[in-house]
């Protein structure tokens, strides 16, 4: 039965020391997206800069996770290194389950350790170990070193950071269980700045089930529709790296630095290639019988005569968006090899592969030399780019640490802002158009999940400003209750508002299940209040020339269309800011 | 009589349905531990996943420990437990030689019962319910 309050566990990394807070608002704030804008609003700064010592690093679950198939996510919210405002980013592996089995609803992290360390919390203890000796490590040899210091194989997660998030990168990400990420947003650096290496968690807690006839009828069939129908076949198939062809296809795949938006070199790095020729396994999030972890191998002879090692990197459709169509690497070997080191880096992915584009064609253009790139970039040359990630993860000069806190900044500096493929944080893998143009421009977490515009423009052949921002505050107001429960957004088409509904009654929270409409767009309302309260202004946000020059399927991008888009979204993003203290 | 196999948990993507379904049909607990199979990545996830189940001791190390006869023998092989006998001592989970024996913070053991409810939700189908007597004849030669 989920409990009617939230459990939280806050934890002053300065001494150490926890402290379970007991608080009101389930019906409220639901949980995931919701509890954890309750949560910064109540323990975070917006006045403060994103490494001020007392801003939080919020970790939070809901009301169904763990009791259906595929609520197998967590919300981790924090004040950005990128934008230095409130923030989300989403994660799975095993991080979910470890808190619901560790009896929390949300883990907060405060204050900044002594030395570089390791926090590990279970249901029952909370330890901070001293981790110095780990400095630099990357996310594989950190993994290994907790695996081997802390007990519980198969039910703990591991939570680490490469150097990029030692180093304060704005792109570092937060590497969970060494195939997932909270990728976005620099939540690497927020831990860096913590003096936070790791944190392990351990699910070894048990609860009894809910006290009702109806709730294992209920997963039975939730599970049901989750493998046995079509709906979700696309991820356990192909996976999301089945768009790099269907987006090719239909000219809507960012291609060498968005300069075109279909290649037929692209046909080399589409999903049906990589499964071909370098898928070795799947694998999944703890909770979740659909397995969309896509794993394939790169194998590396090391010495002479025939010494080779393997290695197995993680592929979805954003890396290969990123480090391959990007950069224009065509190979699904090589594509993977900058996956792995990007990885081991401890780099969010999409952010670095668009932001190397940008120094790229920069490079070609003549608005930087090597003197400032340290390698020849150039489209197609995979071993540079392998090299250029630890320059960009260890800010190896001031070029790469500017291009570290984002393509525009850096353009801003050196020029070429009108190819800095930026929108709100380095572009996600679709260029459908206007719409989603000007959704992962403004969108809250500046991601392509924030609400479905790609997939609007996919639909919709008119020029309708109102329908299309009525579509994507709609729909973002969905995935807030999504999020709030926490489900993968994979599952949305599964989940419906009524089924969720039907899951809440199930799972004991009746009153939560009867509001959710009113909930889920309070969420909406609180996450933008605290967003605009940092500082953000939607008619500020600008959209390089580059998507404007953008060519698809359906036409070139209309900028009178595209700018009234983005006026009209930002009215409504300042409306549902303001109407936050009123809902 | 049958018992609970994994053959194929090279296929196992680490869902932990198996366990989940154990632990929610049988011990009526939402769980990945109180469950009589648990999965574990064996050396990290990069190297697959193992699971932790009873193997149809006959005659089973933890029947022969447990002072209480809460756990009696299984006809053919596994164990009964009686939980209302249980003193909750730990023998049992001591004496298993393959650690499949799960004692909560409380000291109550559980283990498998070879019931197969586990089995359906498995998605790649790790999980088999097979005949004691086919499980222990050796292999046919040129069998797939």
């Amino acid at each position: 039965m989920t409990r009617d309050h939230f459990r939280v566990l806050l934890v002053d990394l300065s001494s150490g020391r926890g402290e379970i807070l007991l608080l009101d608002g389930r019906n409220e704030w639901a949980g995931g997206s919701g509890l954890a804008a309750m949560l910064f609003e109540r323990l975070g700064r917006t006045d403060k800069t994103w490494d001020h010592e007392n801003q939080p690093l919020i970790f939070a679950i809901g009301p169904l996770t763990g009791l259906f198939p595929l609520m197998s996510k967590t919300v981790c919210a924090f004040k950005s290194p990128y934008h230095d405002q409130y923030a989300e980013s989403h994660g799975g592996g095993r991080s979910a389950f470890c808190l619901r089995f560790a009896d929390l609803d949300a883990l907060v992290l405060r204050g900044k350790a002594p030395t570089l360390s390791c926090l590990s919390i279970g249901s029952r203890h909370i330890a901070l170990k001293d981790a110095h000796f780990m400095q630099g490590f990357d996310i594989h040899a950190a993994g290994k070193m907790f695996r081997r210091m802390f007990p519980g194989s198969g039910h703990r997660s591991i939570l680490r950071i490469g150097p990029a998030g030692e180093n304060l990168s704005p792109m570092a990400c937060i590497n969970v269980d060494t195939y997932r990420h909270f990728g976005r947003l620099g939540g690497g650096a927020v831990m860096g700045a913590k003096n936070l290496k790791g944190i392990v968690i351990q699910g070894d807690a048990s609860f009894p089930i809910p006290e009702n006839k109806h709730y294992a009828k209920l997963f039975q069939e939730m599970h049901r529709l989750l493998t046995d129908t079509e709906i979700m076949n696309k991820y356990h198939n192909l996976g999301t790296a089945e768009n790099v062809a269907v987006l090719n296809e239909i000219k809507a795949l960012p291609f060498r630095n968005l300069q075109r938006t279909s290649d037929p070199m692209a046909a080399r790095i589409s999903g049906e290639q990589f499964a071909e020729k370098t898928l070795l396994r799947n694998t999944a999030c703890a909770g979740c019988p659909v397995g969309c972890i896509h794993i394939g191998f790169v194998r590396e002879k090391f010495m002479d005569p025939n010494q080779y090692l393997y290695r197995q990197v993680p592929y979805d459709h954003e890396p290969i968006f990123a480090v391959g169509c990007m950069l224009a690497v065509t190979d699904p070997f090589a594509a993977l090899d900058i996956m792995e080191e990007t990885d081991r880096a401890g780099l969010d992915m999409i952010s670095a592969g668009v932001s190397l584009a940008w120094a790229t064609e920069a490079a070609e253009k003549g608005l930087i030399s090597e003197k400032e790139t340290l390698v020849p970039l150039s489209f197609g040359d995979h071993q540079a780019y392998q090299q250029a990630v630890w320059h960009l993860a260890n800010g190896a000069n001031g070029f790469y640490r500017l291009l570290g806190s984002g393509a525009h900044r850096a353009a801003e500096h050196y020029g070429g802002k009108n190819f800095a493929c930026v929108l709100g944080q380095e572009m996600a893998g679709y260029a459908t158009g206007e719409v989603f143009f000007v959704s992962q421009a403004l969108g809250l977490r500046h991601s392509h999940l924030d609400s479905g515009g790609y997939s609007f423009d996919q639909k919709s052949t008119e020029k309708n400003t109102g329908k299309a921002v009525d579509f994507l505050i709609a729909d973002e107001k969905n995935r807030c209750l999504l999020t709030s429960m926490v489900s993968c957004l994979f599952a949305r088409g599964v989940y419906t508002e009524a089924r969720l509904s039907e899951c809440l009654s199930a799972a004991g929270c009746r009153q939560l299940a009867e509001q959710s409409d009113a909930v889920s767009r309070r969420i909406q309302h609180k996450r933008w209040n605290l967003r605009l309260a940092c500082g953000f202004d939607p008619d500020l946000v600008t959209i390089p020339k580059r998507f404007r020059e953008v060519v698809t399927w359906k036409r070139p991008v209309d900028p009178d269309y595209l700018d009234a888009l983005q006026k009209e979204y930002g009215r409504r993003i300042r409306e549902m800011a303001a109407a936050e203290s009123g809902t | 009589m049958k018992i609970l196999t994994a053959p194929h948990m090279e296929r196992c993507i680490g869902c932990h349905s198996c366990s989940l379904a154990c632990a929610r049909l049988i011990h009526k607990n939402l769980s990945w531990n109180t469950a009589g199979i648990r999965i574990s990545s064996s050396g990290g996830l990069s190297t697959g996943f193992e699971a932790r189940f009873c193997l149809a001791c006959d005659p089973a190390p933890c029947v022969a420990v447990c002072p209480t006869r809460a756990f009696v023998q299984r006809p053919g092989g596994g164990v009964v437990v009686r939980k209302k006998r249980c003193i909750r001592c730990g023998a049992c989970a001591g004496a298993c030689p393959v650690d499949a024996v799960y004692p909560d913070f409380n000291g109550e053991p559980f283990v498998c019962i070879h019931c197969g409810r586990c089995v359906s939700f498995c998605p790649h189908d790790c999980l088999d319910m097979k005949d004691i007597a086919d499980q222990k004849k050796p292999p046919a030669v040129g069998a797939q």
